[in-house]
């Protein structure tokens, strides 16, 4: 036998092998039984190889200690120790770090997909308001004063009704 | 930082006590599936992970906001019609063999088993759905079916995420989709997989290419003890590695082509098999039978290739059909938390291995003794 492969977490002698390509590029990952299985590998639920390609990725990308998301604490390095974040928000507080990792890690860079009921709600009021705000400059413009004040009237009840629902 | 592992749980009364023996005292579930075949496919799962907006997510929340999405996503998920009696476990309500029992039957995560104060599972009546709470995640939703379903699944998981957004409000951003705390499950946040009996691929050496050729498919196959080894009874997990960029659809749908090449080839592979020298086949066969009948100690994953064998007997014709899904059970009641669960004395690994050939040789007692028959039956 040769030198037997270290676990690449702690260095122990590794048992489970994993070979992942990843657009193209062959990633290799060498664990031992423990870190395995820490690590979820033998877990049907949850397991993917990226996990443990993140901190790589991480190592490699340029970074500003010093960031911290304001909504929960977490900084650059807790996200480098934990390789999670720490709520919704640090999404934007990471985006610059965030971008080239995606790259790597996802067929694309934008989601594509089912949305939230919700969202589509709102973005449908949104498209609606914005509509209904330049018919009304349309009609200013063209001095259909009767229509304007329609249009006015209209935007009006549109933000007093979405008003109530957030209110609900 | 308290931990849910404690020996003896701090939340437990005799209604926990009943509730709990309910779940676990039943067997596995040896589901028939009602459509498609099973004999390559054992099961398949798809699981969406969802947050609540402006809530930290699990890992990095404190105690007090664990406690309170717990209680908010509990009261939500439970409401819903799909959730109608089913039963909500906490982590602190249950023993590590408890734990163990529902990782094995893939109801719970290894992540949620060891997680700590505030986290819990909703599991439907009829075992195929189930919410974790506060796992990676705030919510890992998750359906299974027997055999190969994806659509079917997709449509029941959907439906599940559609009712738990009328009262739960998601973390999504349009550009990224839905926020998950590690940033490998964004977007669609969707991970489907295959539990796939693959023995004579493992047989004919075929693994590795398979492996290989899968990975470049933006999938991944794991086996229980790394890839292409035979330790574990030569079942494999086939899933989507990516989430992002992707939708649903046509996530499935590649996975889905994928799944059924692999099946295609494993009956290729035993049918060569069956051409090629079967005498060979038949008797790997039947010494599996022999030693599940006659052994005295049996290791688990010992007990996992024997059953494997059995289970190929029954897919070649050595076996009656109808006697897989008792074998599929056995897969699972081999396992070291089932074990531990039916017979608690037996703590230690040598215990167990003892324990589960007695279970083992007395199951193969009554079982229909295989019938060889070298003109070409399969």
């Amino acid at each position: 036998m040769g030198n037997p492969l270290k676990c690449d977490l702690c260095g122990e002698p590794a048992t489970v092998h994993l070979t992942q390509i990843v657009k193209s590029k062959i990633h290799k990952v060498d664990l031992c039984e423990a870190c395995a299985k820490a690590k979820g590998v033998t877990d049907p639920a949850g397991f993917s190889l990226s996990d443990i390609l993140v901190k790589e990725t991480l190592e490699a990308s340029e970074s500003d200690p010093g960031l911290k998301c304001p909504e929960c604490g977490m900084t650059q390095q807790d996200f480098k120790k934990h390789g999670r974040f720490g709520c919704p928000s640090c999404y934007e507080t990471f985006d610059g770090m965030l971008k080239p990792m995606l790259g790597n890690m996802h067929k694309g860079i934008v989601h594509i997909g089912k949305m939230p009921k919700k969202v589509l709600e709102r973005r449908s009021v949104y498209d609606r308001l914005t509509e209904l705000e330049t018919e009304l400059t349309t009609a200013i413009k063209s001095e259909r004063y009767e229509d304007a004040a329609r249009y006015r009237d209209e935007i009006r009840q549109f933000q007093e009704s979405i008003g109530k629902k957030r209110q609900d | 930082m308290k931990f849910a592992n404690s020996k003896n749980p701090s939340e437990r009364n005799a209604k926990t006590d009943a509730k709990i023996a309910a779940l676990l005292d039943k067997p596995p579930e040896a589901p028939v599936a009602a459509h498609g075949d099973q004999s390559i496919v054992l099961v398949t799962r798809i699981r969406l992970a969802r947050n609540l907006a402006e809530n930290p997510f699990p890992g990095w929340a404190k105690e007090a906001q664990r406690g309170a999405i717990l209680a908010k996503c509990e009261d939500a998920v439970s409401r819903i019609p799909q959730m109608k009696r089913s039963t909500t476990l906490k982590m602190t309500e249950l023993t590590e063999v408890e734990r163990d029992v529902l990782v094995e039957r893939h109801i719970i995560s290894r992540e949620l088993s060891a997680s700590k104060q505030g986290s819990g599972v909703i599991i439907s009546r009829d075992l195929g759905s189930a919410v974790m709470i506060n796992e990676e995640d705030h919510l890992r939703i998750a359906v299974l079916k027997p055999g190969l379903q994806l659509k079917r699944l997709w449509s029941a998981i959907s439906a599940i995420d559609d009712a738990l957004e009328d009262t739960l409000d998601y973390a999504f951003n349009a550009k990224l989709g839905y926020l998950t705390a590690c940033p490998t499950n964004l977007g669609t946040a969707l991970r489907a997989s295959s539990m796939m009996h693959l023995p004579a691929m493992v047989i004919t050496g075929q693994m590795e290419k398979v492996v290989r050729a899968v990975n470049q498919l933006g999938l991944v196959v794991r086996g229980l003890h790394g890839e292409g080894s035979d330790a574990s009874g030569s079942i494999f997990q086939i899933s989507n590695q990516t989430t992002l960029g992707e939708s649903e659809a046509s996530i499935l749908k590649r996975l889905s082509g994928v799944l059924e090449t692999i099946v295609d080839q494993e009956v290729n592979a035993r049918e060569r098999l069956l051409d090629g020298d079967a005498r060979k086949l038949y008797d790997k066969i039947g010494r599996a039978y022999g030693l599940l009948k006659n052994s005295y100690v049996l290791s688990s994953t010992e007990a996992l290739n024997l059953l494997s064998l059995v289970r190929l007997g029954a897919g070649v014709g050595v076996f009656p059909e109808n006697s897989r899904p008792r074998i599929d059970q056995l897969f699972t009641l081999c396992q070291a938390g089932h074990i531990q669960y039916a017979e608690k004395t037996a703590k230690a690994a040598p215990e167990r291995d003892t324990f589960r050939a007695t279970m083992l040789r007395a199951e193969f007692e009554n079982f229909t003794r295989p019938d060889f028959n070298l003109s070409g039956k399969n």
